[in-house]
């Protein structure tokens, strides 16, 4: 048992000096710590001038299209995981997800013929289940996070072959509604894809319900401490089933974009966005730990993997270096984030 | 710090109006150890009562009886004379019993003001909060600052400061005062200054002390006999499952009251 008699010094003099004694390093922490995007916008404008200065071909408004084009359909994944990874979870099963949802519109077109509209619609649905499906084994049955959505990746996948046959669906069978994602039009000099603006619209609304409503709050808060928001009134479990649920719908909707760019609804395309949608969410400055990171930070992350693979393709480098690349990228962004977390009041 | 009313008599005397919150035999069994056998206990308006008592004694299952976190076996509450039951803690939440968990149950990357304002988010008026659910940000910031200075705390300036960046004794000052701004029955303080230093204690006290004056009770459960000889109106003595003892810091000492606590003396 400690003595104590009431003190009444004055606060500020100490505070003051902790203030004065922070090093450069310190303060950057400090700055890093309230805008975690800021590390990847860094690197990704570093790595531009960088890709830039060795050919200069990358910057032509052509190839900077192109890669929009490319990290599309990781960066609309990536939507869904970084609400999944805020809640301090983790989805493995993304990719395959998208995938299921693919070769279900494939087969309904070109099986069933059903109208485009109805199947891009029974895709979502699909998808949304999905997400259901894995948001019910996490609060429901208890299951870790890892271990429910490393179950359902093989399930799924294995019922996208099952379903699909392993055989992909041409687009000239899909039809309009379903391959528009893949048109493009001018805007300057660039060249942007429709399936580029429904990825942007979907960071827009995601972005938007984060940080300006409750719900938003409420995902950042569950991952930050669920015994504390679990204490303040906010119902955990609904929380994280309707996180799994509308990543399983962005999931499906993201099997639209993918059918635009790969120009077919097939099993095979897309298989390692599973990975790559987390690499996206960690460079972008999410926390793994959950209740820290921004969507902005997860869309720069997605651009700056897709630069970093493009930018080393043109200065010659082997697709096996730009991999290499991309992991010590996310080993650093790990470590970014430790140091970060590390931040002392 | 002014003596409270009815200093000089023994507690239990003085009519102090009816209790805001009265428990009645209340039994708590785990398996085949009795958590709580037969307490009963009463907070009037506008007092602190401090609850003390050894390891075991059932302070922590009494404190969640109270507070939803555990229902009772047996025996009943009253919310100002009305029988109530709590089977969840968001029951005793709605009530308008708050209570600042001794883990304050704050989220660190949080700011203050969404700390403050967790779990119960004020919308914008109109279109953009009806159909967009958008939050009223700007509302909550400056109402949390209003909340924070009517207690009399200066440690917390910068209401969109996460809390992680805050000291133990400002994190305690933001769960009290999310908790004084809500709770329009009782506040219920589990250990507030056990982790905290001197200077910060000091100025948890000085909040308690507030909350008193505004009117609202305080139900504080503490190890440390300064404190609660410094802010309480009433000591309630928990031991074994029962209670032992009411008294107030001017009818005993702290050594009688750790006599009483630990069973030296009968106490009453």
């Amino acid at each position: 048992m400690t003595t104590t008699t009431a003190p009444s010094a004055p606060s500020s003099a100490a505070e003051e000096f902790e203030q004065r004694r922070r090093s450069p390093l310190q303060r950057l922490q400090l700055v890093l710590h309230r805008r975690p995007e800021l590390s990847p916008a860094a690197v990704l404008l570093v790595a531009v001038i960088i890709f830039g200065l060795i050919n200069e071909r990358f910057w032509q408004p052509a190839n900077l299209s192109l890669v929009l084009q490319q990290v599309a359909v990781v960066a609309a994944l990536a939507v869904g995981q970084t609400l999944i990874i805020l809640t301090a979870g983790i989805d493995l099963s993304v990719g395959a997800v998208m995938i299921l949802a693919t070769v279900v519109i494939g087969y309904l077109v070109s099986a069933r013929g059903a109208p485009g509209w109805l199947a891009l619609l029974v895709g979502i649905v699909v998808g949304t289940g999905a997400g259901l499906l894995n948001g019910f084994l996490v609060t429901r049955i208890r299951l870790p996070p890892f271990i429910v959505t490393l179950g359902t990746l093989n399930i799924l996948t294995a019922i996208a072959l099952l379903v699909s046959g392993g055989i992909s669906v041409p687009g000239s069978e899909l039809g309009g509604l379903l391959t528009f994602t893949g048109t493009s039009f001018p805007v300057g000099p660039f060249r942007v894809t429709t399936g580029v603006l429904v990825v942007l619209a979907l960071y827009a609304v995601v972005g938007f319900a984060l940080r300006q409503t409750a719900w938003g709050r409420h995902v950042y808060a569950v991952g930050d401490d669920a015994e504390a928001s679990r204490l303040a009134g906010i119902s955990v479990n609904r929380v994280l089933l309707s996180v799994y649920t509308i990543a399983g719908l962005i999931f499906g909707l993201t099997a639209w974009v993918l059918i635009g760019r790969a120009g077919s609804a097939s099993p095979n395309a897309g298989v390692e966005a599973n990975l790559d949608s987390i690499t996206a969410v960690v460079i972008g400055g999410t926390s793994l730990f959950g209740g820290r990171g921004s969507l902005l930070g997860t869309l720069l992350g997605a651009i700056t993997v897709g630069v970093f693979r493009n930018g080393l393709a043109l200065a010659g480098v082997d697709v096996l270096y730009q991999t290499l690349v991309v992991g010590v990228l996310v080993i650093a962004a790990v470590a970014v984030d430790q140091w970060i977390r590390r931040v002392k009041a | 710090m002014s003596a409270p009313v009815g200093a000089t008599a023994p507690a239990g005397q003085v009519d102090r109006g009816a209790p805001v919150l009265r428990a009645e035999g209340l039994v708590k069994t785990y398996g085949r150890v009795v958590g709580l056998d037969g307490v009963d206990l009463e907070v009037h308006p506008g007092e602190v009562l401090a609850i003390i008592g050894d390891n075991g004694a059932g302070k922590s299952t009494l404190i969640k009886c109270l507070t939803g976190a555990v229902v009772p076996d047996r025996g009943q509450l009253y919310l100002d004379e009305r029988p109530i039951t709590f089977k969840r803690p968001q029951d005793a939440r709605d009530a308008g019993i708050e209570t600042v968990y001794q883990t304050l149950a704050v989220a660190p990357a949080l700011d203050i003001a969404s700390n403050i304002f967790l779990g119960r988010e004020q919308r914008r008026k109109g279109v953009l909060g009806s159909v967009f659910r958008m939050l009223d940000t700007a509302g909550m910031r400056a109402s949390a600052e209003e909340k924070v200075r009517a207690l009399g705390i200066q440690t917390i300036q910068n209401m969109t400061q996460t809390v992680e960046t805050l000291s133990g004794g400002q994190r305690q000052a933001v769960a009290v005062a999310r908790a004084a701004a809500f709770g329009s029955k009782v506040v219920v303080l589990d250990e507030p200054t056990a982790a905290l230093g001197v200077k910060e204690s000091g100025q948890v006290l000085r909040t308690i002390q507030e909350l008193r004056a505004s009117g609202l009770p305080v139900i504080l459960i503490s190890h440390n006999m300064p404190h609660v000889f410094e802010v309480a109106d009433r000591i309630h003595v928990q031991r074994l499952g029962r209670r032992a003892a009411v008294i107030t810091p001017q009818t005993h000492s702290m050594t009688e009251a750790v006599a009483i606590m630990t069973g030296a003396s009968p106490g009453r």
